[in-house]
């Protein structure tokens, strides 16, 4: 869906890979998830809770929340508001999310 | 651990670099909360990466923007406390705000707040407005500013106001493959607001910019259709095509991306939160916050300035910024009222060509979706509410959009009505055939980003100062 | 919660009833609230009040289904018990000695709430991980709950259908009484009826008075969290915790006695943030999408009152906390008294003149 420009010192330099739906994607620091992922030809990156009906990032500015994805295993994150980090995984999710399985207790005191 | 700072400034674009960058001056100590990884709000986002490696980049989105590298800049170089990448997720009336970074929330204390929110792009509730594909040209310009990335495929860009010209152009300049920009303006709207071109006089240079802007795109090859009604996106989990009509012309485009606009609208969920008063502004269809001349709210603690207090443009709100500064300055006891108002007189008179373009604009791109024609169309993108459910729900008696909300959910997802608040408030009223201003909106309570239960837990309220 | 429930039962019956209700933005219980259909902690000192909240529970099944049958709305109703969790072994020492004297008052009824185990809480929700803090909870199998938003929702279409009128933004400011005919006067013009129920919550006092009942209410604020949805993982509610059935963990509420304001605060977020990650530490990456908070109406004895005034026959005040609790013995039996005059067993008991034993 979307392209790096080719002028843009972006098309070389440091570079960062994520993997969406386990897919390489590299793409650049400054990147947020949500366009790294963009580049990719994603189709769609969620469906909705109500009918499952596919949505895709629609902002860009973190004020529309189409763009809730799972990013290393916790979901409904806003993918456009979340740098890329080296090695991250980032999944669609698939309507209402799942508890996170990882708990970590809080200490009693 | 809650800091303490004289003056709290929310938002990092024109607005709040300015005042924060002035109250400094003034021995003020100041905390600039933005959640954005880098100053210069919507206008000049990642100004300070795009000057110094992306020529190419800066060159497409031009001077207007290069611009902002100097507000940055002032802004770094000063005393403030600037912290990035914080959400600002509630504010109180006494000066408190609570925000996260990383993933952990923090709470502050000012004696003071200045919000500088920003705008949003209006909602666009036609038919197929949730389709993959269809997004905001205000998106496409932030992926072009953030990462130097534009649509691969064919583009149409559809609606209407300033923005969506320009991001057609930057586009085009940036080699996109546009079809067609659909514009809902009428040619009639240019003329019928000529009478308020001699107010506008002084604001001449934007309706220069305006003209060279079409000219340029057709100049490019792309035409531009106006006044264009039943907009609807069509595809299969996809957007493939865009209709719409044209006089008496049936238009249908081939698309991979379709880009909508229909101006922007003050950004008020930190207003309504912590309980400013609003009052709708009928121009332009959309709510502000009351405020007097320096943008000082209901709330005497906070301030509001730049496209949050009303859509004035970037260099007005630059302006309202200084002029908010000031006012904190000589509420604050750092200087008198009389050395406020000298240092506010040329600020005011240099604001004045960028404000008085705007009733000419706000005539000329009065806002045309405000109400979806027909029953099937998504009003409420979270939780999936037609204007069929609400215009029934309306026809039974619901009272207004607090009950509304109840009643069918809409504006109970986590965008928090960000993307339907408007557009429920104008069925409601054009089906009890009352004024929006009677209407009201969504009574907006905390958090207005969420945050994490785990976030709340580990809240600490132990005072420091900073 | 209360005049819509009451509402809508005098429409079923017949009866022709006009429902006036205030503005928007007016301090509105019914939409602020919990949804527990909830025994366990009702009644204590009024024994009656108890067996009313016992009996509305028992009810409302077929309540549930009556709405959604004339209605087509779902209001996720259930009522497979509820559990009060207590955290701490301080919590469950209190709980046992509350248990104990409940179970006194009773007497033969009985009072059906025991305390169960870390390991018996846990076999409710294989679907989510207890928290180490949680010692223990009491159990009630008569509790359960229900989505007050699509209850409401169909108990005021419920009412429009069987062809009740009814009238927003219409906020009553007085009520006149000549020749046996109420008149309501609001900003919207005059209502007459022979007969009229206060139900207005928060706005009563000044109106029962004017009929010659003391309705002695009081604000007391409860602050509400609710998170995004997520997949189903609490079959039955908790006291402070629900799921939705949307998905939304919803939790509070706190008893904060501090006027009209229906506002939030961070330290009580963080109160309630805290003991819901203790409850269950998965929810910890869950996020909160709104907080609020919502004006109890509370009677001195935290118990309802109904009444049917002295000096002016044919005016009535019902009013309580626990609307939710109360819609279906309120739909019911308390519209079947205001439509004939037969009274529920001792009912007498929920009279207002309880506050005044000096006096009489
Ligand atoms: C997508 C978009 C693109 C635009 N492009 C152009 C353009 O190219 N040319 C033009 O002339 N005008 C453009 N405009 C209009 C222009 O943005 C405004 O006129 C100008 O930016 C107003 O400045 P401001 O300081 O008031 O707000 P902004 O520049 O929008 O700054 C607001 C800042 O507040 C921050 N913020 C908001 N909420 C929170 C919160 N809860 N916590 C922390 N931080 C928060 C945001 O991250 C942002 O940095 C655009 C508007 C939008 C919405
Ligand atoms: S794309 Fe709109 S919030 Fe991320």
């Amino acid at each position: 869906m979307f392209r790096r420009h080719d002028k843009s010192s972006q098309a070389n330099g440091d570079n960062v890979t994520i993997y969406f739906e386990d897919a390489p994607i590299i793409c650049k620091p400054t990147d947020s998830v949500a366009a790294a992922v963009l580049l990719s030809d994603p189709g769609y990156t969620r469906r909705t809770p109500v009918t499952k009906a596919p949505r895709a990032p629609y902002c860009m500015m973190g004020t529309c929340f189409e763009c809730l994805m799972d990013i290393n295993g916790v979901e409904n994150q806003q993918a456009c508001m979340v740098p890329v980090r080296d090695g991250m995984k980032v999944r669609r999710q698939n309507g209402v999310p799942v508890l996170p399985e990882d708990s970590k207790e809080p200490e009693n005191d | 651990m809650t800091d303490s700072a004289d003056l709290i400034v929310i938002g990092a674009g024109p607005a709040g670099l300015a005042a924060a960058s002035l109250a400094s001056k003034h021995n003020l100590s100041i905390m600039l909360l933005d959640e954005q990884a880098a100053p210069g709000g919507q206008i000049y986002r990642n100004i300070e990466h795009n000057v110094t490696h992306e020529s190419e980049i800066c060159a497409i989105l031009g001077a207007e923007y290069a611009y902002g590298a100097a507000l940055a800049e002032t802004c770094r170089a000063s005393d403030v406390t600037y912290t990035p990448g914080a959400t600002v997720w509630r504010i109180d009336p006494d000066g408190g705000v609570a925000y996260s970074v990383d993933g952990a929330a923090h709470t502050a204390k000012g004696r003071r707040i200045i919000l500088a929110t920003g705008a949003l792009e209006r909602p666009v509730p036609i038919p197929g407005w949730t389709l993959p594909g269809v997004m905001t040209a205000g998106a496409a310009q932030t992926l072009l500013k953030s990462s130097a990335m534009l649509p691969s495929g064919r583009v149409v860009v559809a609606g209407a106001g300033p923005l969506a010209m320009l991001v057609t152009l930057q586009l085009i300049d940036a080699g996109a493959d546009i079809a067609a920009l659909l514009e809902t303006t009428r040619k009639r709207d240019y003329f019928s607001n000529a009478m308020l071109l001699p107010g506008a006089m002084a604001g001449q240079d934007y309706l220069r910019r305006g003209m060279a802007m079409r000219r340029a795109i057709r100049a490019s090859g792309v035409p531009i259709y106006g006044g264009v009604t039943e907009l609807e996106a069509r595809g299969d989990g996809q957007v493939s095509s865009v209709r719409g009509r044209s006089g008496g012309e049936r238009l249908t485009f081939e698309i991979d991306t379709l880009l909508l606009h229909d101006g922007v609208v003050p950004n008020i969920q930190a207003t309504r939160q912590v309980g400013c008063e609003h009052e709708w502004y009928d121009p332009q269809r959309y709510w502000r916050p009351v405020r007097d001349s320096w943008g000082t709210t209901s709330i005497d603690t906070i301030t509001v300035a730049g496209d949050g207090a009303g859509i004035s443009g970037a260099r007005a709100a630059e302006y309202l910024g200084q002029l908010a500064a000031l006012d904190a300055a000589c509420r604050l006891d750092k200087i008198n009222m009389a050395d406020r108002d000298s240092a506010a007189r040329p600020i005011r008179s240099a604001m004045q060509p960028h404000t008085a373009i705007r009733p000419l604009l706000d005539g000329i791109f009065s806002p045309s979706f405000t109400t979806p024609h027909g029953d099937d169309t998504i009003v409420c993108r979270c939780e999936e509410v037609t204007a069929g459910e609400i215009r029934t729900a309306v026809a039974q008696g619901v009272m207004g959009p607090n009950q509304i909300k109840s009643f069918t959910r809409c504006g109970m997802g986590p965008c928090q009505g960000r993307n339907c608040g408007l557009t429920v408030a104008e069925l409601i009223a054009d089906v009890q055939g009352v004024p929006v201003s009677d209407v009201g909106y969504f009574r907006l309570r905390p958090p207005i980003k969420p945050v994490t239960l785990g976030e709340l837990a580990a809240m600490d309220f132990s005072e420091t100062d900073s | 919660m209360f005049g819509a429930a009451i509402a809508y039962g005098l429409s079923r019956a017949g009866v022709d009833t006009l429902m006036l209700d205030g503005h928007d933005n007016n301090l509105r219980a019914a939409r602020g609230n919990f949804g527990l259909v909830w025994v366990q902690s009702k009644g204590k000192g009024l024994q009656r009040y108890a067996d009313w909240s016992r009996e509305s529970a028992r009810l409302w099944s077929g309540f549930a289904a009556e709405l959604t049958d004339i209605t087509g709305v779902s209001i996720a109703h259930r009522n497979d018990g509820g559990m009060m969790l207590l955290l701490g072994d301080e919590e469950v020492e209190k709980r046992k000695i509350e248990i104990a004297e409940m179970s006194k008052q009773s007497g033969a009824t009985g009072y059906d709430c025991e305390i169960i185990t870390h390991a018996d809480i846990q076999a409710y929700f294989p679907d989510i991980k207890l928290g180490k803090a949680v010692t223990g909870a009491s159990f009630c199998p008569h509790d359960g709950d229900v989505n007050p938003l699509k209850l409401l929702r169909a108990m005021h279409s419920g009412f429009v259908n069987s062809g009740g009128r009814y009238k927003s933004r219409c906020t009553v400011n007085n009520i006149d009484h000549a020749n046996g005919v109420f008149t309501a006067n609001t900003q919207q013009g005059q209502f007459s009826a022979p007969k009229i129920i206060l139900a207005a919550g928060h706005g009563i006092s000044h109106l029962a008075e004017s009929v010659g009942i003391d309705a002695p209410i009081r604000p007391q604020r409860g602050q509400v969290l609710i998170t995004e949805r997520i997949q189903q993982a609490l079959p039955i509610p908790l006291n402070g915790v629900r799921q939705t059935d949307e998905g939304g963990f919803q939790f509070g509420s706190s008893e904060e006695d501090i006027g009209f304001d229906d506002g939030t605060s961070l330290d009580v977020v963080q109160n309630i943030a805290s003991r819901a990650v203790q409850s269950f530490p998965q929810l910890s990456t869950v996020r909160l999408v709104r907080n609020w908070g919502c004006v109890r109406v509370l009677t001195p004895d935290k118990c309802a009152i109904y009444e049917e005034s002295i000096s002016h026959p044919g005016a009535y005040v019902a009013t309580s906390h626990s609307g939710v609790t109360l819609a279906a013995i309120n739909a019911r039996l308390v519209s079947k008294w205001i439509a004939t005059g037969e009274q529920p067993t001792d009912f007498n008991h929920f009279s207002a003149s309880r506050f005044h034993v000096q006096a009489t």
